[in-house]
């Protein structure tokens, strides 16, 4: 161990020690278990979002009816923003692929410039999701109606005077009189109760994205740490620009959350 | 980007050892990622979050596109896993151990489904 150097040259065997048979420091090694372990627990969040969405089937929320607003923009377009928070976070994977290229090529300027564009792209996408959090705790001006037993009661949207109870069945005429005369209007949703459906689509919606959107704030902690520590020229005293690898890492698996995140919310 | 400098990753290419308490020796046999092959990735996945978001709206029945919708972000997911993370380059015991984990996964996929569809929670 005194001499490294020596050691890994006379070294035949490949798992013999004194150096890496998989050909990886152990930090990058680190990374990609501790990512696997992460994939996991986002696995087992999406995998317990379907499971409970297969069981309500028939009374689930359609995401793309509830997500429908979109900046400066009056009436609803559908999947527009979600697609444009995408394309952000697919951007700035972009931009932290060029920022490890450049850091293979030790060019600082590069490095720092990437990286910096990296970290407002950042920004930008938790911008975006704090307004999209917004509206949905926000709600519509319509809201649905808590009805006295404490289960919420949704309008049809396009039919007057007609209701869906949150057992599924649909109610019209008088009942449904009744039921708008007895209880309460609310707007938005919270972790309780869901304007635009079973509340579970709220506490789903809001773990799993609250629960991403931490993890691209960590990121861009991280990333400004890094950037500014390659301002400084850590990394060219270092000789190798590898932490921009490491961060390089989790920035993309946090960008390919969000394409699973993507999918199974807002597409299927 | 910089031509220049293309000596000094060549000297990397032997390997380096890490300026830690490990003094670990790693080789470095990383073929650079060209920009060309990054910029060809950022457009695939581009052109495939675009053609969900365009099928979405289309009136293929529901049961078949979900399965599109699942092929088409495991493409993508498999761009970003081998391009942009650079597995594609490591060593192949490195790559099965961290694929071959999501095995399971599938099987967390197949029972909770099926514990789904018998689940007893009040609507």
């Amino acid at each position: 161990m005194s001499n490294p150097a020596v050691a890994s040259n006379t070294q035949t065997n490949e798992w013999g020690g004194g150096k890496s048979p998989l050909a990886v420091s152990w930090g990058k090694m680190y990374m990609w278990f501790f990512l696997v372990s992460d994939a996991f627990t986002f696995s087992s969040l999406l995998i317990a979002y379907g499971t409970m969405r297969h069981r309500l089937a028939d009374i689930w929320p359609k995401a793309d009816d509830v997500f429908v607003h979109f900046p400066f923009v009056e009436g609803h377009i559908k999947l527009a923003y979600v697609g444009l928070m995408t394309f952000i976070l697919i951007m700035s994977s972009v931009t932290m692929v060029l920022a490890v290229d450049a850091g293979h090529k030790m060019n600082r300027k590069s490095v720092a410039w990437w990286l910096g564009l990296t970290i407002i792209g950042g920004f930008i996408f938790l911008g975006s999701q704090a307004w999209e959090w917004y509206h949905f705790i926000h709600g519509t001006e319509q809201g649905a109606i808590l009805m006295a037993d404490g289960t919420v009661a949704h309008f049809i949207e396009g039919v007057a005077n007609s209701l869906k109870l949150s057992n599924g069945t649909i109610v019209d005429g008088a009942r449904a009189q009744q039921i708008i005369d007895t209880g309460t209007v609310f707007h938005g949703a919270n972790m309780v109760h869901n304007e635009y459906g079973h509340p579970l689509f709220g506490n789903f919606f809001f773990f799993i994205t609250g629960f991403h959107g931490f993890h691209v704030f960590s990121g861009v902690l991280i990333n400004i740490i890094i950037w500014i520590n390659v301002l400084r020229g850590v990394y060219d005293r270092r000789g190798h620009y590898e932490q921009i690898e490491k961060t390089g890492l989790y920035w993309h698996f946090v960008d390919l959350v969000w394409v699973f995140v993507f999918t199974f919310f807002y597409l299927v | 980007m910089s031509q220049e400098n293309n000596d000094h990753s060549e000297k990397h290419e032997e390997g380096r050892v890490t300026h830690d308490i490990h003094h670990q020796f790693v080789e470095e046999h990383h073929k650079e990622t060209s920009t060309r092959t990054i910029w060809i990735t950022f457009w695939i996945l581009l052109v495939v979050t675009m053609l969900e978001v365009g099928i979405a709206f289309t009136s293929v029945p529901r049961a078949i596109l979900i399965w599109i919708f699942i092929a088409l972000t495991l493409v993508k997911a498999y761009y970003i896993v081998f391009n942009f993370m650079h597995l594609g380059h490591e060593r192949k015991p490195l790559i099965y151990s961290i694929l071959l984990p999501f095995v399971l996964i599938i099987y967390l996929i197949v029972i909770a489904l099926y514990e789904g569809s018998v689940l007893d929670i009040a609507g």
